[in-house]
């Protein structure tokens, strides 16, 4: 899907996020116990979960978004919806 | 609430299986989330429960993946124009507060009828709601597609004609995705509404992406796309307010953001290939289909409460799995629509694309 866009795409930039994010998700599950026993206290420990989800939202959401570039998956030229 | 300690106890084992699932269900809810604004949370929560995720670790943990993955989304589609942030924050206040009040009413229900009686109430409540809302949307995008005016531009709808005609001096706000400005006086009743929706029935959207259509007259594009914002609000204020009681349960949300991030990226591009009409055609057919799901578990309820025969266990389980199987339906074939509409788009602007190079040779 539109992949002759004459610009390059971000491979290098994908990979990088992509293997924060691997890094990011390792860690999570190797230490689960950890992180349901310091998450599940409530309290002013709410931070951290709240802080948790902005991290991954900003290293897998900048990976999943130059996934569907270097896959050609982009938005449409002249959109037709929306302004 | 329970208490926080107990909890700990209560979340699950995961195993590549439940991963690989709830990455599979987060992808297709994150996909018609990023078309449509929200959806997939109905079916996020009992597929936790499936797990044998308690039900409020369920609702704390979809709501603490829901807010990053309609920060990413809202987001993907300011790059298109499509998001109205000022209109998304403002409902989003107010739909908190609907959030708040809204699980005051369903704690209340539940202490005087008991579980029987809230799931009663809910059900109820998306059956009414569904069946009106999702109707009118569904007839809405049907009249576009008969009249053959898809390609036109939306015409606003009278009641937001009369909204936005209405002035209420020291209240009267601007909007971009109207072009006009409206009274707040109005707004934060639909934020609220949105948000109680929200807090009973888990999926805001279904009468905040309405509301701003029509009655607001926000272009449907634009309206899908400020729900993400909403969405967000939303999110981040309920998550704060579980992880208080340490309810998240971090690698479920996590697991599940992992999918949806790849599905919300998918459904924003997808937006740029369709038709506006497009996106009422999705949120009505989920609706709608959503609907049957619903009134399929309603008589069990009712004989739970003892209003109508007692049904026999087999039906009961029967009657429940039915209803979780439509209700996966419904995401599936919402995710369907999408998928083809842009495929159909895509194709759409490649033969206009090779047409224009002709031309140009």
């Amino acid at each position: 899907m539109g992949s002759s866009h004459g610009h390059k795409k971000p491979y290098m930039k994908a990979l990088f996020f992509g293997l924060i994010s691997v890094g990011l998700y390792a860690a999570l599950l190797v230490n689960q116990d950890y992180f349901n026993n310091t998450f599940g206290k409530g309290g002013v420990y709410a931070f951290l979960p709240i802080v948790t989800a902005f991290v991954f939202s900003y290293v897998h959401g900048t990976f999943t978004g130059d996934f569907w570039t270097v896959m050609g998956v982009e938005a449409a030229k002249k959109t037709k919806g929306g302004k | 609430m329970h208490d926080a300690v107990a909890q700990v106890s209560n979340f699950i084992d995961l195993n590549s299986m439940t991963i690989g699932y709830l990455f599979i269900v987060g992808f297709v809810g994150g996909l018609v989330s990023g078309f449509i604004g929200s959806g997939g949370a109905f079916v996020m929560t009992p597929a936790m429960m499936s797990m044998g995720v308690p039900g409020l670790v369920a609702v704390a943990s979809n709501m603490c993946h829901k807010f990053p993955k309609a920060l990413i989304g809202s987001i993907k589609r300011a790059k298109y124009g499509q998001v109205d942030v000022k209109l998304g924050v403002i409902l989003g206040i107010s739909a908190e507060a609907g959030v708040l009040y809204g699980a005051s009413i369903q704690e209340k229900i539940k202490a005087t009828y008991g579980e029987a009686g809230s799931n009663l109430y809910v059900s109820t409540a998306f059956v009414i709601i569904l069946a009106v809302v999702g109707g009118w949307v569904m007839f809405d995008a049907w009249k576009t597609y008969k009249g053959g005016n898809s390609n036109e531009e939306e015409k606003t709808s009278k009641l937001a004609l009369w909204v936005q005609s209405i002035n209420i001096p020291g209240t009267m706000v601007f909007f971009k995705s109207m072009n006009a400005r409206i009274s707040v006086l109005f707004t934060i009743p639909l934020g609220f509404a949105t948000g109680m929706l929200a807090a009973t029935i888990a999926v805001g959207g279904f009468i905040g992406v309405p509301s701003m259509i029509y009655v607001m007259g926000v272009p449907s594009m634009m309206a899908s796309a400020t729900e993400l914002v909403i969405a967000f609000v939303m999110g981040l204020g309920g998550s704060f307010k579980y992880a208080m009681h340490g309810l998240v349960d971090i690698r479920l949300a996590m697991i599940i953001l992992c999918g949806s991030l790849f599905g919300i990226q998918l459904g924003a591009i997808g937006t740029t290939y369709v038709k506006p009409f497009m996106i009422k055609v999705v949120m009505g057919v989920i609706m709608l289909i959503v609907l049957v799901s619903r009134a399929l578990v309603v008589p069990v309820y009712m004989s739970q409460l003892g209003l109508i025969e007692t049904i026999a266990e087999p039906t009961v389980k029967m009657l429940k799995n039915v209803s979780f199987g439509v209700m996966i339906l419904a995401l599936l074939v919402g995710a369907g629509i999408v998928l083809h509409a842009m495929w159909q788009g895509k194709r759409a602007e490649k033969l206009a694309l090779a047409k224009e190079g002709l031309q140009i040779v």
